[in-house]
């Protein structure tokens, strides 16, 4: 784990009393960050298996979540305050406040999937789940490497996620067309599918998320901010 | 007295009042002063001195080696670095204050306003007018009023002019954030003032004779923080007007009243930037290590 830059040989470093306080905050965010990966995981499992009783859990457990948030935020504060913390400490502080939003936001995503899926799980199904999964992989792809970037500081990886972000948005868009055809010709397929419009706008956002982590990893590793640059705009064509 | 290195006689120059009021503005040898890169993000501006590859020496003992920087017009520069970095080392050569000491001696350039410092036509006295000096404990005279020490400079330069004096009085304590304090006792002897005082009382002397430059070796390092933020209120406010160079083993200082900073290790210029690169995002991981106190 990184809690220091490199230093050429024979220049003398020691370790800060207060560098046990950043370790248990990235140790916060990286449980965090596991955890809205479960959350996704379990509730897309919850769907496809018409899983009510895990879909309940996914939901109950998002106060998990919202609780790690204000804990991250309380530290965050608290060290800014009292440690007054200096280049890649004080970044790591601040991206920590912003993923913990973000992975926040995942959670509650999951959420609303979960929610979902109970409705879902009463009627028939509207088709063989395909898209779905495949969208979920990639969101939960992308979340897991911008993760990794945490823990090792890949900028090349981290770009990377940016600009999968293109895959999901064209899933998202080609199921948004597929389930608008079935409510014009089966109106009694209406309230599942636009149940599940909401499930892949729900996966769409979550790999936004993902995108933003990875950026402000790069943003911790180098201290360069690469929102709304060139380097991470997506390459594919989106085709609609 | 400082001391005149060269060989010239010690008769101080007749400076006349006119002479002084005119604001002193050499000529700006623009064609020599060659630009180069003073280190990544320092932006383009007047350059005030140039230094090139300046190792300095006490003896056998290398204090400083090969410094290559700017420093601009206008705007304060911070040194920062641990103790025994070559900072005040540093600071000193840039008045040719270094020399007073035995045994020193240095190699490499220093152009002010692109006259070389060290050439033998210039006289030491007169840098030492031109580039002020404010040290880490306050000096005030000690048999010497309060006014009578803010004036000492502008006295032996030969002014004369009660009227003169004591605009220069009252402007100098205005600038140094200490008029309010003693304008009802500028008789009282110098050192009945707070040390904090007495620190912004040497300041005022340093401003009075109206240098271009002021050098500061750690002027906080004995106040109190009101005194301190007083100090830094007053750097801020002379930028204006002064060159500051100020050595300072407060970081949050550095970080708050300086536009570059220049990070020293081991005699050498491990880094110099921008203050908002320095603090935020060095290039250097010493630099990092030292400003976020993992050095040691």
């Amino acid at each position: 784990m990184q809690t220091s830059p490199e230093q050429p040989p024979g220049f003398p470093v020691f370790r800060r009393f207060f560098d046990a306080e950043l370790e248990t905050f990235r140790s916060q965010l990286i449980l965090m960050g596991e955890t809205a990966i479960q959350q996704v995981r379990d509730a897309l499992q919850a769907l496809i298996e018409n899983d009510t009783a895990l879909a309940r859990r996914v939901i109950a457990a998002d106060d998990q979540l919202d609780e790690l948030e204000i804990k991250i935020d309380d530290e965050a504060v608290r060290f800014m305050n009292l440690r007054a913390p200096i280049a890649s400490d004080l970044r790591l502080v601040i991206v920590g406040m912003k993923t913990s939003h973000d992975l926040e936001r995942v959670g509650d995503e999951a959420t609303n999937i979960a929610k979902r899926a109970v409705k879902l799980a009463a009627e028939p199904p509207l088709k063989p789940y395909v898209d779905i999964p495949r969208m979920c992989e990639i969101a939960l792809a992308m979340l897991r490497d911008a993760l990794d970037c945490f823990l090792q500081g890949d900028e090349a990886k981290a770009i990377a996620v940016c600009k999968r972000d293109v895959e999901v948005d064209k899933i998202n868009r080609q199921l948004y067309r597929e389930l608008t055809s079935f409510m014009i010709e089966k109106p009694e397929t209406i309230s599942r599918a636009i149940e599940l419009m909401f499930i892949s706008k729900s996966l769409e956002r979550i790999a936004d998320h993902a995108t933003n982590i990875a950026e402000e990893m790069i943003y911790l590793d180098k201290g360069k901010d690469v929102r709304h640059t060139e380097e991470v705009k997506k390459t594919a064509k989106p085709d609609a | 007295m400082p001391m005149s290195l060269d060989e010239k006689p010690v008769t101080e120059p007749v400076v006349t009042p006119a002479a002084v009021r005119a604001p002193v503005v050499p000529p700006i040898a623009t064609g020599t002063v060659t630009e180069r890169p003073a280190g990544a993000g320092v932006e383009r501006s007047e350059v005030v001195f140039d230094v090139r590859q300046l190792s300095v020496f006490y003896g056998t003992n290398r204090a400083i080696a090969d410094v290559t920087l700017q420093i601009h017009a206008r705007s304060v520069t911070a040194v920062i670095g641990p103790s025994g970095c070559g900072k005040s080392t540093f600071l000193r050569t840039l008045n040719r204050m270094h020399e007073l000491t035995p045994g020193a001696r240095h190699t490499g350039t220093i152009l002010l306003q692109g006259q070389d410092l060290y050439s033998p036509a210039v006289d030491p006295t007169i840098v030492r007018r031109r580039v002020g000096m404010v040290f880490q404990k306050s000096n005030p005279f000690p048999t010497m009023s309060i006014a009578d020490n803010v004036l000492v400079g502008l006295r032996l330069n030969g002014i004369r002019d009660r009227a003169l004096l004591r605009q220069r009085l009252e402007e100098s304590l205005h600038m140094a954030a200490l008029w309010d304090e003693v304008k009802d006792h500028l008789g009282r002897p110098g050192i009945s003032l707070s040390g904090g005082q007495q620190q912004r009382l040497c300041i005022a002397r340093a401003l009075a004779v109206k240098p271009e430059i002021v050098l500061m070796d750690e002027p906080c390092s004995a106040l109190d923080p009101l005194a301190t933020a007083k100090i830094e209120e007053l750097i801020h406010e002379i930028k204006r007007d002064y060159t500051v160079v100020i050595v300072t083993h407060n970081m949050q200082q550095a970080a708050r009243v300086s536009d570059r900073t220049a990070f020293f290790y081991l005699g050498g210029l491990v880094e110099y930037a921008e203050t908002r690169t320095i603090f935020m995002n060095p290039s250097q991981p010493q630099t990092e290590a030292y400003v976020s106190g993992r050095f040691g």
